[in-house]
């Protein structure tokens, strides 16, 4: 690449020009918006007073709000956790299927995107209330004998985010999986290593991109993913990404509101860098090393 | 010494869905032998290597390991390691890393993996080379590590899936060298895949020529080359030629025939021919005579008579083409260029009696399959 020449040329610029465009009006302009906002004051009826504070940031440390990262937190770790169990070896084995059952389970997953996640989670709402699918299903199978009543609870805010998150986490592990070159197996098992091993030290260590680009793709999401809260949690489940809509909508607080979404976005920032630094993976898959 | 069997195959059979890709093979391999399967691609020749090395099962017939059966035994359990065609070396771990990995596998201690891992880069010519990924090494590179890896554990047979085939030809002839001298330095047993005749005629001791998932012949290069015992065979290693004829009278050992395009003779050796037989020759194209054949004299000489329709140069030969009144193309060649033939020219093709040999003859009257 070194001995490549630069070539400044209008035609480059003329092309890459929307993109920068773009990023700066729409992406990286907010975004300086939303941190400015969260230095200044709220004023009494409407909008923001342009005084600088640091109050948005002391607020934050009420144990409330505390406990709403903290909650948040663990939701997060819980679906990712899940998410990642489920669907590591569903992208896995998805990538050994035949061709034609490739496509096919590609096409399973698939579909339901062409619905609003929005109206799939009201979906869930029939299955997980009280004598719903899931309570009658269950009972007839005489698997329970009275309804479970899930809708509002912890394990139905669970339930909607796994399934949101999950076509993700396969998508990620199938794509480095389908890149594996089973040779490589053989080659651990003729050299000595019993299935489990060469699992372990071959197929794992050379899928571990997708998964770790499956984690973040999971992670980052579920920690602002508010409405599955809203819808399947009720008001049960207070998640940090309620709060911030609450504080923007109905409290009308921009600059508390703003401070949050900065909080957020440094500790999901931070989690990732340690995450990274542990698992001392360079490369993601399709993020490529950033 | 007494020659100590280390791998017997048992009429091995195997079938992929409703291709019968082996059809019955049988191999005795021996202790310190360079064994080498020839054949064209899709002979059958992978698959028996794979079965060897357990990454396939067989649906027939048992392989034995120094007298144990170990047709249902797993790959890691095998005192068999394999040199992979693509050479498979892991991309997430280093040179050193590679080669270590059946070390590590066996909880061997580091400091005995540290002098191993040394001991067999230099072994392969690779010193200061252990920190180098995979992929910042070059095809000849690559061959080495996976050589490496798969010796390190010194294992009882070492198999080569045509492991020079993605090297450019002077490369391929140093390491073929070089694979000789690592066998007889190490006293291992290697099974050798190759499609490459010279390579086989140049490295084995003995040569499985293989098609269609049958072994056609096994026998030492010098046997394959001048005995040929099939049409296949004389084809496939060195270009012989084959003349159809019938025999027309057979003194004892020495064979007279012929064909539309002329006669010839033949020895034969344990088969017995009678007149009007019809029987196939070899005649490799180096032992072939040719003479002009002026007007006066046509029809006098014995011998195949043809007219010369090529001649081309190539690696220190000359190589003619005559093609028979009845349509045949045989080749003749020679050393240096000999300019006394033009195309055109009649000529009569002769050979000593025991420069050619009969192929195709039935089984039961043919050598054994299997010589010692």
């Amino acid at each position: 690449m070194k001995n490549h020449k630069k070539i400044w040329h209008w035609g480059y610029f003329l092309t890459l020009l929307p993109m920068y465009l773009f990023t700066i009006i729409f992406i990286l302009g907010p975004l300086v918006y939303m941190i400015i906002l969260s230095f200044l004051k709220r004023a009494e009826t409407w909008g923001v007073v342009w005084e600088f504070s640091l109050q948005n940031y002391a607020d934050m440390f009420d144990p409330v709000y505390l406990n709403t990262f903290k909650e948040s937190l663990k939701l997060a770790a819980i679906s990712t956790l899940l998410v990642a169990a489920i669907g590591y070896p569903c992208g896995y084995f998805m990538a050994k299927l035949s061709a034609r059952w490739q496509k096919i389970s590609m096409m399973i997953l698939m579909i339901p995107f062409w619905t609003s996640s929005l109206i799939r989670l009201y979906g869930w709402i029939t299955i997980f209330t009280a004598n719903g699918v899931l309570d009658k299903a269950l009972m007839t199978l005489h698997v329970t004998d009275s309804p479970l009543r899930l809708l509002y609870t912890y394990p139905a805010v669970v339930g909607g985010m796994v399934y949101t998150l999950l076509p993700f986490m396969i998508f990620s592990v199938y794509s480095s999986a389908e890149k594996l070159d089973f040779t490589l197996v053989e080659a651990a098992r003729d050299l000595g290593a019993n299935a489990a091993k060469a699992f372990l030290t071959i197929s794992f260590k050379l899928t571990l991109p997708g998964l770790l680009s499956g984690v973040i793709l999971t992670f980052v999401p579920s920690m602002g993913l508010f409405f599955i809260a809203d819808i399947l949690g009720g008001n049960k489940v207070v998640l940090i990404g309620v709060v911030i809509q609450e504080q923007l909508m109905k409290v009308h607080n921009w600059p508390f509101a703003a401070a949050l979404s900065v909080a957020l976005m440094i500790l999901t920032s931070l989690m990732i860098f340690i995450y990274r630094k542990i698992s001392k993976v360079k490369e993601l898959e399709g993020l490529g090393s950033f | 010494m007494e020659k100590q069997v280390l791998l017997q195959l048992n009429q091995i059979e195997k079938s992929f869905g409703e291709t019968q890709v082996l059809k019955g093979i049988s191999l005795t391999v021996y202790q310190g032998e360079f064994i080498t399967l020839l054949g064209s691609s899709g002979c059958g020749k992978t698959t028996t290597l794979r079965i060897i090395a357990g990454l396939e099962t067989p649906d027939n017939g048992s392989i034995l390991l120094e007298g144990q059966d170990v047709t249902e035994i797993a790959p890691n359990h095998r005192d068999v390691n394999t040199v992979f065609q693509s050479y498979a070396l892991f991309p997430h771990m280093n040179v050193a890393a590679n080669i270590a990995y059946s070390l590590k596998i066996r909880n061997t201690p580091k400091a005995e993996i540290a002098a191993r891992v040394k001991e067999i880069l230099e072994l392969v010519q690779l010193e200061g080379y252990e920190k180098r990924m995979p992929s910042e090494l070059s095809g000849g590179q690559k061959q080495r590590v996976a050589i490496a890896r798969a010796l390190i554990n010194r294992p009882k047979l070492l198999l080569l899936d045509e492991p020079l085939g993605a090297l450019d030809l002077q490369l391929r002839r140093q390491m073929q060298l070089e694979l000789k001298r690592l066998q007889k330095k190490l006293g291992l047993t290697f099974i050798y895949i190759t499609h490459d005749q010279e390579e086989a005629l140049n490295m084995s001791d003995r040569i499985v020529v293989m098609e269609d998932g049958r072994f056609e012949q096994i026998g030492t290069p010098s046997e394959v080359y001048d005995a040929p015992r099939t049409s296949f065979v004389a084809k496939f290693v060195g270009t012989a030629n084959l003349i159809e004829g019938t025999v027309t009278s057979s003194d004892g050992r020495l064979i007279q025939f012929q064909n539309q395009d002329g006669s010839g003779s033949f020895l034969t050796v344990g088969h017995k021919f009678a007149a009007g037989d019809t029987v196939t020759l070899a005649v490799r194209a180096e032992q072939t005579h040719i003479t002009l054949d002026t007007e006066d004299e046509r029809g006098a000489q014995t011998g195949i008579c043809g007219i010369v329709n090529e001649k081309n140069f190539a690696g220190g030969m000359l190589r003619i083409a005559v093609k028979t009144a009845n349509d045949n193309e045989i080749i003749c060649s020679r050393q240096g260029i000999d300019s006394a033939l033009a195309t055109g020219d009649h000529v009569v093709i002769t050979w000593l009696p025991e420069h050619c040999v009969p192929v195709d003859l039935q089984e039961s009257e043919a050598f054994d399959h299997e010589k010692p």
